[in-house]
């Protein structure tokens, strides 16, 4: 069912053509050619009655209700599948048309329930619709056979089907193929028998359907419906905003019943005309947005003076004035670099605009980073040296155009999923993919897709198959050296290239350490370099590692040299991991940069944002998060303002995280929920749902979109109001009125933004960065021309090995990742039925392993490394190969992190998440295991019931 | 802070920085690293550290460059 404020066009708008003009019931109508004449009817304000067609599909021309009649053609064509020819007349209503039309509806309605009051689908059914445009309130026909009564399959906790709603339009199924690519539906019988069949005829929930919903938005009537509109709720509003979850940014409509004082949202539809999503959307975005108003949120301020204490509710103001006072003592008694913050990639641009701020003019100091630092750090650092600009270079429509696909340390299926399903449309067209990775993810064969190959290389060896493919390119001659010599400099560039030839760079040189068959490495590079537009994907299984920010330089490297940088269709995109990662690290979030990647220590900038903010502000770097664990520890670090991270979780080597945390004197979380560092904390501040407040997340492709408020806040205030409360309290005025305000001053401030204005916004949908005189209305595609630093810049990338290395004791290398049901530490999708595919972290290993130790799937395991060790069950797989495991880390019963360790990239300390060594054994008394562990890292604090 | 995680963290800068340049560049670079990204204590220590103690663990570009960084940083900065 469509969204409440969505007007279908029937088919989808072509890529643009020479326009053409026809008419169309009288009305002159000018489209691009290749214009189907529905939509052109649709563009002139004429619907033409339809059922198996809609805007996000193929014309498929099946329900024959679009007929119309065409001068000087016989018959009568079906509108969705003829196209637009200059000159046409087109007539959608006549007499003939009407009855044929009539004829239709009434075989439809013979088999469907015409008792339509009390259908989730009631006033927004189609065929309903076009019942009454017709004018058809029964079937003609005699009674037969129907399809009723049927089992409703209520098997999926979002959705159900009811067949007997069903007309086998097979919108559904097409939705399934075409946008999701799961081909998870099917037509199962001829004739009568036809039905709509998940997998071999299975439940949903049994099926391959992965719960996106596609099938469901497509569904023309009640047959495939959210189970939140059968309570009969109706929706009484439509407001769009962004999803809050991964970095692709979709967007939504969120659909509102209730009262003003008390609203509800009933239900998420993908935006169709959303920039980043096209329509689509995950079972994330769709359905799990239930945590908002889960139970366990914490609605109320409270405070203790020690950690050992319990929580005692209090007022804002107590607890504001708490906090403050608890800095100003601090900053008092071990200086004013004592303290600091941390910013969310899960919160606004705005949100983590003002706590860097905060930080910066009411702190006075640099103390501030963001969780970007655990994730792709190492991007902004790679990509800046060697292209200019902390970002990726493309928009996501780029992989349209691209004809091979690098795909490295990245899952888009589960981690991006809607971008993942566009790069499978592209596949599906013919697109080559090469992905690089120790695991085979499913895009390595998924129904209708194949990597063309799959280098499964050793965990902590990207930058050693990064330059041996750099050594076929360079060696066989496939650099595309006129590129080169107009747009990078030239010194670089030969000293690169001289270093990748050596030698010790060759595929066979360095097949002993990355595992990887030489002869596949070659075809590889030689496929990237060759096969036309050569695009790189790449996530954290790229940044996560000593070598993170080398391996970006060396993707970056690769396609300077190969001339794939600056059109559509090619270009080095990160697929960052939560919401507004990109927003967050532009926004000034890192200790030693304002907004738009400015140093500190530049007079120019920092005399700009001295002036607007009327404060002093400190050259110097501040401290990175790990740094500011290392000084707590040290004694020199004492208070931390913590905004929507759950550092205890999600950061590495938990023992060391929590005995930093428990050495600060005043920890202040802001959060939905009592995370696990809110078990550290002296104050809790309740944070605001992104349905809570107004506001704009920026994504992977730097699309600036629009966050709107749905409900006011459920604990009174939206985040960046606690932040502003905290200012003022501290003697630093703040006094923005909405969001906007705040944007504004980002606009001021940053030359990558001085276009950018909610006005704008409201009117492009969404704006990619940048953003100014020179692009009014944003870049989709950067460095076009030249590099923003002006030539691109090569660096040497020599693989240096991960310091943490496998021995008798620990003879594994566990590497981490994430699934497509669960994000992040999961503390929004665990307070979902999103638990229902994945309730606890799994531990994969290959079946070799498994059998050597005596493990058999589902089988606890204790997982252990030089750092810690945790308990949690086997799922024996050959995804993974032998001698690596893998687990996720949504869980804090699981805390994988106990296990990862101190290691981090040399240039920005993101922590190597992806190699640690380990052991596993297999276990009997997975309690007593689990115990032991919770009690080594909670020793008398107060645990949050969820997670206890 | 702990010495040896400082230590490790400038070795492995070095790391990068002599592969990328010459010698001298090289421990620019790193000096201009740990200017860039370093908080003042971090700085402070790794130079008192050698300055003191010798810089014992430091890989040679990694001392060449912290004392570049001693050279720019006035003590006590």
């Amino acid at each position: 069912m469509f969204a409440l404020d969505h007007h279908d066009h029937g088919t989808a708008a072509p890529v643009a053509g020479a326009p053409v003009t026809l008419q169309i019931d009288g009305h002159e109508v000018t489209v691009p050619t290749g214009t189907s004449v529905m939509r052109a009817a649709a563009l002139a304000g004429v619907d033409v009655p339809k059922l198996c067609a809609t805007d996000t599909l193929k014309a498929f021309g099946s329900c024959r209700l679009c007929l119309v009649q065409i001068e000087g053609r016989r018959g009568y064509p079906a509108s969705c599948t003829t196209l637009v020819e200059a000159g046409m007349k087109v007539t959608t209503q006549s007499p003939q048309l009407h009855k044929l039309r009539r004829g239709v509806i009434d075989l439809y309605v013979s088999d469907h329930p015409l008792e339509c009051e009390g259908c989730p689908a009631d006033g927004h059914c189609e065929l309903q619709s076009m019942a009454a445009a017709v004018g058809v309130t029964h079937s003609s026909y005699a009674p037969g056979a129907v399809h009723r009564p049927l089992e409703v399959d209520g098997s999926n906790p979002y959705f159900q089907f009811d067949p007997q709603l069903c007309i086998v339009c097979s919108r559904c199924v097409r939705a399934c193929d075409e946008v999701q690519g799961t081909f998870a539906l099917t037509v199962q019988g001829r004739g009568f028998a036809s039905k709509i069949s998940a997998s071999e005829d299975q439940p949903f929930m049994d099926s391959e359907c992965v719960s996106c919903g596609a099938c469901v938005e497509a569904c023309p009537t009640a047959a495939l419906s959210e189970k939140a509109l059968t309570r009969g709720v109706p929706r009484t509003q439509a407001v769009t905003t962004t999803c809050a979850y991964c970095g692709v940014g979709c967007s939504f409509t969120a659909e509102v019943g209730g009262t003003a004082e008390a609203p509800e949202v009933l239900r998420m539809v993908p935006n169709r005309d959303g920039d980043a999503n096209h329509g689509h959307a995950c079972v994330k975005g769709r359905f799990a947005y239930g945590y908002a108003t889960h139970s366990d949120r914490q609605l109320k301020p409270m405070i203790r003076k020690s950690i050992r204490e319990p929580w005692r509710e209090v007022s804002w103001d107590e607890a504001i004035g708490y906090a403050v006072s608890e800095i100003r003592r601090i900053q008092a008694k071990y200086g004013r670099d004592a303290v600091g913050g941390i910013t969310s990639s899960r919160c606004t641009n705005e949100e983590t605009f003002l706590v860097q701020k905060l930080v910066r003019a009411a702190f006075g100091n640099n103390n501030v980073d963001t969780c970007a630092r655990v994730c792709h750090s190492p991007t902004g650092y790679g990509l800046k040296s060697t292209l200019g600009e902390s970002a990726g270079t493309q928009a996501f429509t780029s992989v349209r155009e691209a004809d091979v696909i690098l795909l490295i340390g990245a899952n888009p299926t589960d981690g991006h999923p809607v971008f993942g399903s566009q790069m499978k449309q592209r596949l599906r067209e013919g697109a080559k993919l090469i992905v690089i990775d120790p695991r085979a993810i499913s895009l390595v064969r998924t129904p209708h897709v194949a990597a063309t190959f799959h280098l499964q290389l050793q965990p902590g060896t990207n930058v050693a198959m990064l330059n041996a493919l750099a050594h076929v390119v360079v060696s066989e001659g496939l650099t595309r050296e006129p590129y080169v010599a107009e747009r990078c400099e030239a010194p670089s560039y030969q000293r690169w290239k001289a270093f990748v030839s050596e030698p010790r760079n060759s595929p066979e040189a360095l097949a002993e350490v990355t595992g990887v068959p030489a002869e596949l490495v070659r075809a590889a590079a030689r496929l990237y370099a060759t096969g036309g537009n050569g695009a790189i994907y790449y996530g954290l299984g790229v940044t996560e590692h000593s070598q993170g920010s080398t391996a970006v330089m060396a993707l970056a490297n690769l396609a300077m040299a190969t001339g794939n940088i600056g059109r559509e269709g090619v270009g080095v995109n990160p697929l960052r991991g939560q919401n507004n990662v990109q927003g967050s690290c532009d926004m000034g979030s890192f200790p030693h940069e304002f907004s738009g990647y400015r140093h500190v220590s530049d007079p120019v900038a920092r005399a700009l944002f001295e002036q607007s903010w009327g404060v002093r502000l400190d050259a110097e770097p501040g401290l990175r998060i790990p740094n500011m664990f290392e000084a707590a520890l040290d004694g020199t670090f004492r208070a931390l303002y913590v905004q929507g991270e759950d550092i205890v979780q999600s950061d590495p080597d938990t023992n060391h995280v929590t005995r930093a945390m428990e050495a600060m004197e005043c920890v202040i979380v802001q959060d939905l929920f009592l995370n696990e560092t809110a078990q550290f904390a002296h104050v809790f501040l309740p944070g605001s749902s992104f349905l809570e407040k107004d506001g704009t997340f920026t994504n992977a492709e730097r699309r600036i979109s629009r966050v709107r408020r749905v409900m006011p806040p459920r604990a009174g205030y939206a985040d960046w109001e606690v932040t502003m409360l905290l200012s003022n309290a501290l003697g630093y005025p703040m006094s923005y009125r909405h969001a906007s305000e705040i944007m504004d001053e980002i606009a001021r401030l940053t030359p990558t933004f001085t276009g950018v204005s909610y006005e704008k916004l409201d009117r492009l949908g969404s704006i990619q960065w940048p953003c100014n005189d020179a692009a009014p209305e944003g870049t989709p595609t950067m460095h076009v021309g030249h590099f923003v630093r002006g030539k691109g810049r090569f660096f040497v990338t020599e693989y240096v090995a991960t310091p943490e290395r496998v021995n008798s004791r620990f003879p594994l290398i566990l590497t981490t990742g994430r699934i497509l049901s669960q994000y992040n530490v999961g503390a929004q999708t665990r307070r979902t039925d999103n638990v229902v595919w994945h309730a606890e972290d799994l531990l994969e290993i290959h079946p070799h392993d498994a059998e050597t130790r005596g493990i058999a799937d589902g089988d606890w395991v204790g997982l252990a490394s030089r750092s810690g060790e945790t308990v949690l069950r086997a799922r024996v797989s050959d995804r993974i190969a032998p001698g690596v495991v893998y687990t996720t880390f949504h869980f804090p019963q699981t805390q994988a992190n106990v296990v990862t360790t101190e290691n981090s990239d040399w240039a920005t300390n993101c922590p190597e998440y992806k190699v640690t060594a380990v052991q596993v054994v297999r276990i009997s008394q997975a309690e007593a295991w689990r115990t032991r562990a919770a009690q080594a890292r909670y020793a008398g604090r107060t645990r949050d019931p969820a997670h206890a | 802070m702990n010495i040896d995680r400082l230590v490790k963290m400038a070795n492995e800068i070095s790391e990068f920085f002599a592969a990328e340049s010459a010698r001298e560049q090289a421990a620019e670079d790193v000096a201009g690293h740990l200017r860039r990204f370093w908080d003042p204590r971090m700085r402070r220590q790794i130079i008192d550290y050698l300055r003191t103690e010798g810089g014992a663990g430091l890989s040679e570009l990694a001392r060449h460059g912290v004392e570049r960084l001693a050279a720019g940083d006035p003590p006590g900065a």
